[in-house]
């Protein structure tokens, strides 16, 4: 019968490819690492998880396709920005592909949709993006670090440099009306009053606004500067609407309002910004320029916050598989190993985690300036090894109520 | 057991017994989705199907409870069982009140004042932060259950999914069935010789509205449970659409209709994207082609197609039935 030979031949053949992997080094026998990795592919969030992937392919790119002597399989999937979405995505990662970690999700209420999820099956969960305050701080996940800083983590810095090193005393504050607009204006202004300034009012634009015009022309004219925290797409319209209004005041900004992802689509109207962030493409800490310019020539543009988010998380997950020698089917110990990660080098240079899974790092002020032909973020002050409670005490900081549109009060409105 | 009631039981039974033969719980979760969205696509069919009325609303009332639910059992601290009581209450009371409004219009007027109030409630969960969590939502919800009912396990969840869905099916099989539901499909096609002949228009679509609300709010408390968390983007525009869709899709005013389609777009979405990336594609494709080929939905579809090959095949002669004469 022709298919039993077929079958004897086949597994002879089977049985010779076997014995001679056995003759292979250990590793190789090693089934390949997976890791799933949470994108987006679909709706408004597109554009940044387009970043994350290419952060994403260039890291397991520059790592062969290994992690700790041991091949990676990765398996993207597509959350298309909706919370249920994602959390049947993650199961799907979890029950069906059985993955060792996954890397994601993007937005922080996907992050928060999981949450649950996560802490029950156990699972190691590095996101690139989320920056809810909460995840690291009072809803703290045993199965959850972050490779990205709070939303506020780098606004405390920008709250400080502008009372002191820019000595402005009044400022209006215009931010996107989500959590992470509020959570990023409260940090600023709780470190700019805590150092003398005073916010005098405080403006919130819903999310998906077509036209600032309304918002713009409520900014006080008697005030030294506006600080502007916008995500996505809409730090571009803010800012081009805000110059055709003329300007008034200065502009200062959180990280995302003038990211490389969008710098590139901007003109004159961001040139003079000054924002706070852990990453900027022309930072000079060690691994950025050759990660900078490897995105550059591979992908013809500078990365940004969600390029260098997904590179620094598969870096983190490099770091602790190789800790734990490639054995990532103990959970606990690859958890413990991503705990304590510490990295010298990478796009955010030297970086460590702190107790409750939230990265310490330098944190820049930058001015963004027109450089070689496109716009830059110019490195103007460093503040080093920046936590996520900035110079509070870390326990009277979690006593306290989350930042939120209303909290910290803004006592000086209408000033 | 009437031999109409036979396929539901066999698709129930099979749909209950999935965690027998699937490995990963995986397959057992899709199904407790394609089961909770198939009973909020019952509740919608009411209004769509039976009643005329085209809500684009309609996630309003899952949302509700869901919200309800998990802020009574998180933040309230009330036991779930209780606190669903109280979240399908609530609901209902304030469907009742919604009635008031919508119900004043039909046809396009409807769809839009349906779509408002579910951006009014939508507006509220994203922008009340501190009672809702914003558009972090509310995590944590717990799930009820105990030693002797573990709903934590995907199995025994799915089965309390399919005993809901079982008694959607019994509830509005019979309601179609009653005076009430022939009325209502009366004031369907012609609300103004039925308000002539003496029936009160505006309350038997009441009813139906409030029908509508029960079985969705039903719906929203499973799916709180299931994924023990609520954030705004189930009461998004696009929400509503998907469950129009699936109404649609499976062919309003059919019991099985929407099954089929909750069945057909839950897994659309979370099955097909495992191999194909541009799954978002698909989904439009597929309704589509529905659209294209089966304007009235899949069951009706299917229904036409074996008659029509019925009529291929040579058999007796068919009896002469009196045919319903279209406009009573």
């Amino acid at each position: 019968m022709p298919t039993l030979t077929k079958r004897t031949t086949a597994s002879w053949l089977a049985a010779t490819a076997l014995s001679a992997l056995a003759a292979l080094p250990a590793a190789a026998q090693q089934p390949p690492i997976k890791i799933g990795f949470m994108t987006v592919r679909s709706g408004a969030l597109a554009a940044g998880g387009k970043q994350m992937e290419q952060g994403m392919e260039y890291c397991l790119a520059e790592r062969n396709g290994m992690m700790g002597g041991r091949k990676v399989e990765l398996i993207t999937v597509d959350t298309a920005g909706q919370p249920a979405t994602t959390k049947t995505r993650a199961q799907e990662l979890v029950e069906r592909e059985r993955v060792n970690a996954i890397i994601g999700p993007l937005a922080a209420f996907e992050a928060l949709a999981i949450d649950d999820y996560i802490r029950q099956v156990g699972v190691p969960v590095i996101s690139p993006s989320a920056a809810a305050e909460d995840l690291t701080q009072r809803k703290q996940n045993p199965w959850f670090v972050r490779a990205v800083g709070t939303s506020a983590q780098a606004n405390h810095a920008l709250g400080e440099y502008a009372a002191k090193d820019l000595k402005l005393k009044r400022v209006v504050t215009i931010g996107d009306d989500f959590a992470f607009g509020h959570e990023a204006t409260a940090g600023f202004q709780r470190a700019f009053e805590d150092n003398g300034g005073q916010v005098v009012q405080k403006l919130w634009p819903p999310l998906n606004v077509a036209d600032y015009g309304s918002y713009i022309s409520q900014i006080r004219t008697d005030v030294d500067a506006v600080y502007a925290a916008f995500a996505g797409g809409n730090g571009l319209r803010f800012l081009q609407q805000y110059a055709e209004y003329g300007a008034p005041v200065k502009v200062i900004a959180q990280m995302t309002t003038v990211d490389e992802g969008i710098l590139k689509s901007m003109g004159k109207e961001a040139v003079g910004v000054i924002s706070s962030g852990w990453y900027t493409a022309t930072q000079d800490v060690p691994g950025n320029k050759e990660f900078a310019a490897g995105i550059r020539a591979k992908y013809g543009a500078d990365p940004g916050y969600y390029t260098a988010g997904a590179y620094e998380a598969c870096a983190f997950l490099d770091a602790a598989v190789k800790a734990i020698d490639g054995k990532v089917e103990d959970k606990q110990a690859l958890m413990k190993a991503l705990r304590s990660v510490k990295l010298e080098k990478g796009p955010y240079g030297e970086v460590t985690l702190d107790e409750y899974g939230n990265p310490i790092m330098n944190v820049t002020i930058r001015k963004t300036e027109e450089k070689d032909g496109r716009l830059q973020n110019v490195v103007i002050k460093t503040y080093p090894k920046v936590t996520q409670f900035w110079t509070y005490d870390p326990k009277a900081f979690l006593a306290e109520p989350v930042y939120s549109r209303d909290y910290p009060p803004a006592k000086n409105l209408g000033k | 057991m009437s031999a109409r009631a036979l396929p539901f039981a066999v698709a129930l039974a099979a749909m209950a017994m999935v965690p027998l033969f699937s490995t990963s719980p995986f397959y057992v979760n899709l199904t407790s989705q394609v089961t909770i969205a198939a009973i909020g696509a019952l509740g919608l069919n009411v209004l769509v199907g039976h009643a005329g009325l085209n809500s684009l609303g309609f996630a309003v009332f899952p949302g509700l409870a869901a919200y309800l639910v998990a802020w009574l059992s998180t933040v309230g601290g009330i036991d779930p069982v209780f606190a669903a009581l109280v979240a399908l209450g609530g609901t209902l009371a304030v469907a009742a009140l919604f009635a008031l409004v919508a119900l004043r219009t039909t046809g396009l007027g409807f769809v839009m004042i349906t779509m408002a109030l579910c951006q009014i409630v939508w507006g509220a969960a994203y922008r009340w932060t501190s009672v809702t969590g914003g558009d972090n939502g509310l995590s944590g919800v717990p799930r009820p259950g105990g030693a002797w009912l573990p709903l934590e396990k995907p199995e025994y969840f799915l089965w309390l999914c399919l005993a809901v869905l079982a008694l959607a099916l019994v509830q509005l099989g019979r309601f179609f069935d009653s005076p009430l539901g022939v009325a209502l499909r009366g004031t369907r096609d012609q609300p103004r010789r039925m308000g002539a002949v003496g029936y009160d228009v505006w309350r038997i679509r009441f009813v139906a509205w409030m029908l509508a609300a029960a079985w969705g709010a039903a719906a929203g408390l499973l799916y709180a449970w299931y994924h023990q968390f609520v954030s705004p983007h189930m009461m998004a525009v696009t929400a509503s659409a998907e469950v129009l869709l699936m109404v649609v899709a499976g062919g309003a005013g059919t019991l099985a209709g929407p099954l089929i389609g909750a069945a057909l777009v839950v897994l659309l979405k979370n099955l097909a994207s495992i191999w194909i990336d541009r799954w978002v594609m698909l989904l439009g494709f597929t309704f589509v082609v529905i659209v294209l080929l089966m304007p009235d939905g899949i069951v009706p579809g299917f229904n036409r197609l074996t008659a029509s090959l019925k009529r291929l095949r040579p058999g007796p002669a068919p009896k002469l039935v009196p045919r319903e004469r279209a406009d009573g």
